[in-house]
Parts: structure tokens; C-alpha cells; sequence
């Protein structure tokens, strides 16, 4: 509680005790006596919202809540409803003190569930450390990092070897090895041994208080519903105000013109009731409140919601459009299967992977992890690398030639064809052929399951984008599950693609766009929504994508819409229940039914049952 | 050019009064408050002078809602 809310608490809690004594003495006959004493609790709890509403009317900014509970309250105690009059006041504070502690304790948990801020850095200088704020690091220095600490800032390791955890920044405890060399991200806690780091960034463009201050502004970004809100508060308040004057003056003037007995207390208690309940304050704090509340917790998973317009566009997501590569396939190549002849299955990799061994080639690479050991380059001579082709070495004295179809024609030596889809990597002996290797990007774990699960949520069409070929994309689709598959597409027709998708869907069906954020931010911004994945180190992808993956689990694409649809569900229900509520007992109290206490509930139980729905919000682990 | 303050203040809808005062005020182009994060966001029009233009940003935001902050 802050200081404010302490002292609110207790003004509150002595004006209860003032008002238990005085309801109870018999102050009838005393009317003067009994004003006075009424007066005290009443100010008691009241003062400040009565100078807030004097200093309002001075401003020329009269109507908002303050004004009308001082109105309201004033007016009853004018009736010489007393205990009414106090009352209203009572619950109206209650009902702030309540918000200001719902709001608070949110506020905490959100930063707590974003656990990532570094509080000091160890820096060394001469051999000697010293803690410093993060801040004050320039960019170069070596910092020290124990183990349990958090990494400050984004750099290089310099020395020492650990294990880093990555749960506060992906949701997922995965751990990473930091070696020397290795670059690691602010926000990261250090598990096992020491680090020293060298500084690549300053704090503030470093990744923790980047994905801190996205967070933060993400609610900065309205969503419709929260304009339709501040419209809506902008109209209601002086409509209410209006409506009140004229239930009090109204009615009774029309019955004096009809010659009955205008009964103006009567009507201006009605009026009174009326401003209790119109109080949009239920409507006006619990929706920004969801917002935050989902973003929050989807960033506690490792989600990054750039805003909530974005919530709630991803809400709507009926369409769901990846970009292969990087989202559906890992992006890097494997040996799948060995079709060996005359040669056992280990030498034919073996002389592969040597013969292959000066190539940094992706391909060549995964012949290389394939065979596992380390290939020695000094068994290796005479390597002639033919463009387009593949590569002639001699390996152990043996002719190796390893590559695709055109260079065994070009050796004159008869290949045989693969059925399979992938690459296929030809192999010969000293002119003989000795059987190929197939090399496919490997699929993601838990690819078909995303896919499952998206279609499980409601997503009705999934869509494959991709520049590898036809046949390569359709045995992907097939395997993972997706509908449609577009191969073969040049970077500037994928956005050709998505724009022919977007034409098609109707107006509250959004497509998603998913993509690892490096070379297809045109298509990124293009879609309703852009979702990047394996984001955490990488600026660009962070930079250009409405939602941030920050691991590359496709299975977080699901989650992402599901928080979003619970977030914009709380959300609907807070604006209909306040709202539905409100105009009821409205039109209660016009017709004289409801009397002040309905009002106070109308006012301040509305409020706090749409906080605590909203704070609902929160809660996003398990779905 | 953009700045984001720190600020104080009680309820949602002063947060969004305080955000059409900050839009209202002379050398802002464009101002948002976020209450859940009790921070403001200004841009300023080009040439503008930042302190200047903030003392009546807070002139402005204290107009509709007395009981504000906003820390420079």
C-alpha cells in the first residue's frame, strides 16, 4: 500500500466507527446537533474528493466522478438523508482504495512475472571489481558475472564457461551453454560457473530493458475497444449529468402544470441515485487493466504482444500463413538417409565428410555433423571444387568425388536416381559409384502438433509459403499437417501471396503471418498481424513483427492466440456486465425503484467484480 | 523527437485526460499515457523546446486533474 492508500484506509475505517456510534444515538430531536455530528465522518472520508470536485468546477472541468459523488452526497445530506449521504461517500472511497490496491498489486506481479531487469553489474577495472548500476557500463567494458546472477547487459564471453537459464525471457527453462566467444543476452541467469563478458551494448538498447520497455509501451498502442471506451466515458459523463438535472426538474414541473403535488425531494433523490450509479469508472480502469494484465502474462511465456490492438487482432486470427523455413523447418540440414552400395554406410560417410571438409556449405556442413568425428584435413589432397557441381579431392589415396547428378555425368560415371524428396548427394570411388546421401532441413519438434493445436483453436486454414521446391514443401505439408502449401515462390511473390489471402478474408477474419524475421519483414508488416519466432537476440525480427516468439517453439503460436481470445473474452464481459449493470439500475432509479444502496452497488460492486475479472487476465500458464 | 516520463496518478480516466491535455499543448505532436505503466510518452514537434513545452504539458494536466505528476 502506499501512503496515500494508508491514510485513505484509515480515514475510512474511522468514519465506519464514527458512523456505527451515530446511528445508533438518539439524535432526533436534535436536528442541528445531529447535522454537525454527521458532518465529521462525513468530512472525515470525503474532504479531498469534495476539493478535488470545487477545484474541477474552477477548471471548468466539471464533469467527472469526483463531481458527481460530491454532488450526490451533498445533495442527500440537503435531503436530510444523512446516513445515506455518508454512506455513498464511504463505499465510493472503499471502491478507490480497492482499485488503488488492484492496480498496485497487478502492477507488481506483472513486473515480478518480468523478472528480467538487472539491478547491478560487477564491472572490472585493473583487476579490481566493483558493483555498479547497469546504466553507468559503457560499451566495451568487462563485466563479472557470478553464478545466480542475472547478465546486465549483452556481450561477448570473454572467459569462463556456464550454463545460462532463459525462463524469464522464453518461458521455457532450456538451458543455454555460454562459452568464450559465445554471445549472451541481458536478462539470462547465470547458473553454473563465472563469466566474464565483454560489453557489445549499453543497457538501454541491451535485450532485457528492450523487451522491458516493449512490454511496458505495448498498452500505449489503444486497442478499439479501449477507444471505444474513452469515447464512450467522453459522452456518458455529461449525458448522465444532464439526464440527472432534468429527472430532478422535469417530472415535478410537469406535475405542478397538472395540478398535482410536485413532490421535489422525491424527484431529486431519484436524480441523486442516478449519479451514484452512472460513475464510469468500473468500465474506464478494467479494460486497460485486461490489456495489461494479457500482455503481462503472455510476455511471462515468452510472448511478446507489441501492443493491445495487437491482442486484439490476434484474436481474430482465422488464417495462419508460415513462412517455412525458420518456423516449420529448423533452417538447417540433415543427413536423413544413406543409400549405400558396395561400401559400408560408415566409410561412405567417412570419405564424404573428408572430401567435403574445406567446405563451409550448409551441405557440406550436415555431411560433416553427419559422420560425427573430426575429420582430419591432412588425409586429404588434391581438392577440386566444381561449381554447380560438387567436389573431386582424394581421400586416403582413394578418387572421391561427392555431389549431385550433373557431376557424375560430368565424371561419365552412371548415377542411380532417389526416390526420396530432399537433396540428393552422389557419391564415386576411384570412378565407380559408390550410392548417395539425402539431406533434408530437419522439421521442428512439435511442428504437427502447433499445427494440430492452431486447428484445435479455431484457426481455420493453415498456409505454407516457401522458395524450395515443390515436391521438398508438399512432403513437409503432408508431414506436419498443413492445408496449403504455395512452393517455389520468389521473396517478392510470398507478399503477393498474402495480399491475394488478405482480399479474400472477410472482415473480422485476420491472417497471421509467421516468419524467423530475417529476410521477410516485407511480409511481416504486410499481414494483420506479424508473428516473428526465435527472436531473443535478434533486433531485426523484434523490430519488424507485431508479436515476438522469443524461443522457436511453433507450439507457442497457439498459445499466443488463445491468451489473446481469453484477454478480449474478459474484456467483452467487463464492457457488457458494467455497462448491462449500470443502465439497469439506471432506469431503476429513474423509475424510483432503486433506491442509494442499490446505487453504491451499482457503482462501486460493478468496479471492483470487473477488477477482479479483469486481473483474471493474469493467469495464462496452463492454456 | 521522443521522451517518455514517469508519472502519478490515481484513475484510468484522469490518465486519459491528462492525455488529451498533453495532446492539446503547443510544440506536442503527439503525447500517450499509459496508466498501467504510469508513463507518458511525448513527441515533440521538430524545433520545439523540450523544457518549455513540458511546463505546460504539466500546466495543461494539472488543469484536468489536479492531483498529477508527471516527473521530469
Amino acid at each position: 500500500m502506499t501512503k496515500k492508500q494508508k491514510n485513505l484506509l484509515q480515514r475510512v475505517i474511522a468514519a465506519g466507527l464514527m458512523m456505527a456510534v451515530l446511528v445508533f444515538l438518539p439524535l432526533k430531536e436534535y436536528p442541528v446537533l445531529r447535522f454537525i455530528l454527521f458532518m465529521v465522518p462525513y468530512l472525515t472520508v470525503g474532504h479531498d474528493i469534495l476539493r478535488k470536485a470545487w477545484k474541477g468546477i474552477l477548471h471548468r472541468q466539471v464533469f467527472d466522478e469526483c463531481f458527481l459523488m460530491a454532488v450526490a452526497t451533498i445533495g442527500a445530506m440537503a435531503l436530510g438523508e444523512y446516513t445515506e449521504g455518508v454512506a455513498v461517500m464511504w463505499f465510493y472511497q472503499i471502491g478507490e482504495l480497492f482499485q488503488g490496491i488492484a492496480v498496485g498489486r497487478s502492477r507488481k506481479s506483472i513486473t515480478e512475472l518480468m523478472d528480467i531487469r538487472p539491478d547491478y553489474a560487477n564491472i572490472e577495472k585493473e583487476g579490481e571489481i566493483s558493483r555498479v548500476d547497469p546504466d553507468d557500463v559503457e560499451v566495451g567494458s568487462l563485466i563479472v558475472v557470478n553464478p545466480g546472477e542475472k547478465i546486465p547487459l549483452d556481450g561477448l564471453v570473454e572467459e569462463g564457461e556456464s550454463v545460462l537459464n532463459t525462463a524469464a525471457l522464453t518461458g521455457e527453462s532450456i538451458p543455454r551453454k555460454a562459452r568464450p566467444g559465445d554471445e549472451v543476452i541481458s536478462g539470462c541467469i547465470n547458473m553454473s560457473g563465472v563469466l566474464k563478458i565483454r560489453t557489445t551494448k549499453k543497457f538501454d538498447e541491451s535485450t532485457a530493458s528492450r523487451i522491458l520497455d516493449l512490454v511496458e509501451n505495448a498498452s500505449s498502442r489503444k486497442s478499439r475497444s479501449e477507444q471505444f471506451i474513452t469515447k464512450f466515458a467522453r459522452v456518458y459523463t455529461p449525458a448522465v449529468c444532464y439526464g440527472a438535472l432534468a429527472l430532478a426538474f422535469v417530472p415535478p414541473l410537469v406535475r405542478l402544470l397538472m395540478g398535482q403535488a410536485p413532490l421535489f425531494g422525491d424527484w431529486i433523490y431519484r436524480a441523486l441515485t442516478f449519479l451514484v450509479i452512472s460513475c464510469p469508472c468500473a468500465i474506464v480502469v478494467s479494460i486497460p487493466l485486461s490489456f495489461f494484465g494479457g500482455i503481462g502474462g503472455a510476455s511471462s511465456q515468452g510472448i511478446l504482444i507489441k501492443g493491445s490492438n495487437f491482442m486484439e487482432t490476434l484474436s481474430q486470427v482465422k488464417t495462419v500463413v508460415f513462412d517455412k523455413t525458420g518456423t516449420i523447418t529448423r533452417g538447417d540440414f540433415e543427413v536423413i538417409d544413406i543409400h549405400h552400395g558396395t561400401l559400408p554406410r560408415e566409410e561412405l560417410l567417412e570419405l564424404a565428410a573428408h572430401a567435403e571438409g574445406h567446405s563451409s556449405h550448409p551441405i557440406s556442413q550436415s555431411i560433416q555433423r553427419a559422420y560425427g568425428k573430426k575429420v582430419s584435413l591432412d588425409r586429404v589432397s588434391q581438392v577440386e571444387e566444381i561449381s554447380g557441381k560438387g567436389v573431386k579431392a582424394t581421400v586416403d589415396g582413394k578418387r572421391v568425388a561427392v555431389g549431385n547428378m550433373r557431376l557424375m555425368e560430368h565424371q561419365g560415371i552412371e548415377g542411380i536416381d532417389c526416390h526420396e524428396t530432399g537433396t540428393i548427394i552422389h557419391t564415386a570411388v576411384d570412378d565407380a559409384y559408390t550410392g548417395h546421401l539425402v539431406i533434408a532441413d530437419r522439421i521442428k519438434d512439435g511442428a504437427a502438433e502447433a499445427i494440430e493445436d492452431l486447428k484445435r483453436t479455431g484457426v481455420r486454414e493453415t498456409v505454407m509459403l516457401t522458395g524450395d521446391l515443390k515436391e521438398t514443401a508438399e512432403a513437409v505439408a503432408r508431414q506436419v499437417g498443413v492445408g496449403r502449401v504455395c512452393a517455389e515462390l520468389l521473396p517478392d511473390q510470398k507478399v503477393k501471396v498474402l495480399e491475394e489471402l488478405l482480399a479474400k478474408a472477410g472482415k473480422n477474419e485476420k491472417i497471421a503471418f509467421v516468419g524467423d524475421g530475417i529476410n521477410d519483414a516485407p511480409v511481416l508488416s504486410r499481414a494483420d498481424i506479424g508473428i516473428a519466432m526465435g527472436a531473443l537476440g535478434s533486433d531485426a525480427a523484434i523490430e519488424a513483427a507485431d508479436v515476438v516468439l522469443m524461443d522457436d517453439d511453433p507450439r507457442k503460436i497457439g498459445k499466443a492466440i488463445r491468451i489473446a481470445r481469453k484477454c478480449l473474452r474478459i474484456v467483452y464481459e467487463n464492457i457488457f456486465f458494467a455497462i448491462g449493470v449500470k443502465l439497469i439500475c439506471l432506469l431503476l432509479g429513474a423509475l424510483g425503484i432503486a433506491n442509494m444502496w442499490l446505487a453504491i452497488f451499482a457503482d462501486v460492486g460493478v468496479m471492483v467484480l470487473c477488477v477482479l475479472n479483469a486481473i483474471r487476465c493474469l493467469r495464462v500458464k496452463n492454456l | 523527437m521522443k521522451k517518455t516520463y514517469k508519472i502519478e496518478v490515481d484513475c484510468a480516466n484522469c490518465a486519459n485526460k491528462m492525455e488529451e491535455a498533453a495532446k492539446k499543448t503547443a510544440g506536442v505532436k503527439d503525447a500517450a499515457v499509459n496508466f498501467m505503466a504510469l508513463k507518458m510518452k511525448v513527441e515533440f514537434e521538430d524545433g520545439a523546446d523540450v523544457d518549455a513545452v513540458m511546463q505546460e504539458v504539466i500546466k495543461n494536466c494539472k488543469v484536468v486533474e489536479d492531483d498529477c505528476q508527471i516527473f521530469l
